[in-house]
């Protein structure tokens, strides 16, 4: 298991979440746990809390977990998630708010670095207008 | 308030047919404003309810209300599933498992802080907590009205239809700006359907 924090790209577009995650291996390879979800369980646009779950265990690392989410649902989905996790583990899961594409790129090439979750967060939030 | 589990059942029927019926409407009403899924989802949703029906009404009322929140949760795809989920989830935790008014009303109050806080939102926004909102007033003010089910029919319609013209500052309707008056917000008018089913079935229990 890997000791830097993992990303998990959440979005309403499978298509979106698996080519954000694409552009993040090739900017960090495998150094960086990262998992994709996308569509509602039916397979159309939207987002699945079971699937969210999975994509957290997937990219699991005792340092944490970013995720980046795109549009409200991705967020509220994510959180609730997050929710659902044990007890333990609800507290290395961070959503961050940043933009989805870029904040995944610019939070794995921090996670690679060995930053920590706080770091990992911040450095993506960056991008996003104060 | 006692219920049996013949009219646990009846009553999550009521509303989960009630929404899948006006899956429809919801949907037109989000094509409008939206992303245009939301009768879709609720329909997913409200489906998954229906094929546990029975499983729900072997449960205690409380427990029941909890499990429909999960499967809205598990189920629906998009902001309403956890919105939705979040309601039914905190009104199970909340309902002693025979409901007077008083606890009715108080449980109902905290749901709605709760979907407040999952959605970060508040009333005046142009979603389903300004319909939520007014119909937890009326709960929250209730005695013994003996026309307490109309009344909230009344409120929950009413503030559904005041929601047409609000601009939307929360939801992905927002994006749209100006653009956002006119239409009924599908959420509020979601809430109206559910509340509105939720008191006819109570009436003919």
């Amino acid at each position: 298991m890997s000791t830097n924090v993992g990303i998990v790209i959440v979005s309403h577009s499978p298509k979106v979440a698996e080519g954000a995650a694409d552009m993040v291996r090739q900017m960090v390879g495998a150094e960086v746990p990262v998992a994709w979800t996308g569509g509602n369980p039916d397979g159309g646009l939207g987002t699945s809390v079971p699937a969210i779950i999975a994509a957290i265990d997937q990219a699991w690392s005792e340092a944490g977990v970013a995720v980046l989410v795109d549009l409200g649902g991705a967020e509220t989905n994510s959180e609730m998630a997050v929710e659902m996790l044990d007890a333990a583990r609800q507290p290395k899961v961070v959503i961050c708010n940043a933009p989805i594409v870029e904040g995944a790129v610019i939070a794995a090439a921090e996670a690679a670095s060995g930053a920590a979750l706080d770091l990992v967060k911040k450095t993506a939030e960056e991008l996003s207008p104060q | 308030m006692a219920l049996t589990s013949d009219q646990v059942k009846r009553l999550i029927e009521s509303v989960a047919k009630t929404v899948i019926a006006e899956a429809e409407r919801l949907t037109a009403l989000d094509q409008a404003i939206g992303d245009g899924d939301h009768g879709l989802y609720m329909k997913r949703g409200f489906e998954a309810v229906l094929a546990d029906l029975d499983g729900l009404s072997r449960k205690p009322l409380p427990d029941a209300v909890k499990a429909i929140g999960t499967h809205l949760v598990m189920k629906v795809g998009g902001a309403s599933g956890p919105l939705y989920g979040t309601l039914f989830l905190t009104l199970g935790k909340e309902l002693p498992a025979e409901p007077g008014l008083a606890d009715v009303a108080k449980a109902f109050g905290t749901a709605f802080d709760a979907v407040r806080a999952r959605g970060k939102s508040d009333v005046g926004q142009k979603t389903m907590l300004d319909v939520l909102g007014p119909v937890g007033d009326v709960l929250a003010q209730a005695s013994t009205d003996p026309h307490l089910g109309d009344r909230i029919k009344r409120v929950a319609t009413e503030a559904a239809e005041t929601t047409v013209n609000m601009k939307a500052t929360r939801g992905r309707a927002s994006f749209l700006g100006e653009r956002s008056i006119g239409h009924m917000d599908p959420g509020a008018c979601s809430s109206a359907l559910m509340i509105s089913a939720v008191v006819d079935c109570l009436e003919t229990l």
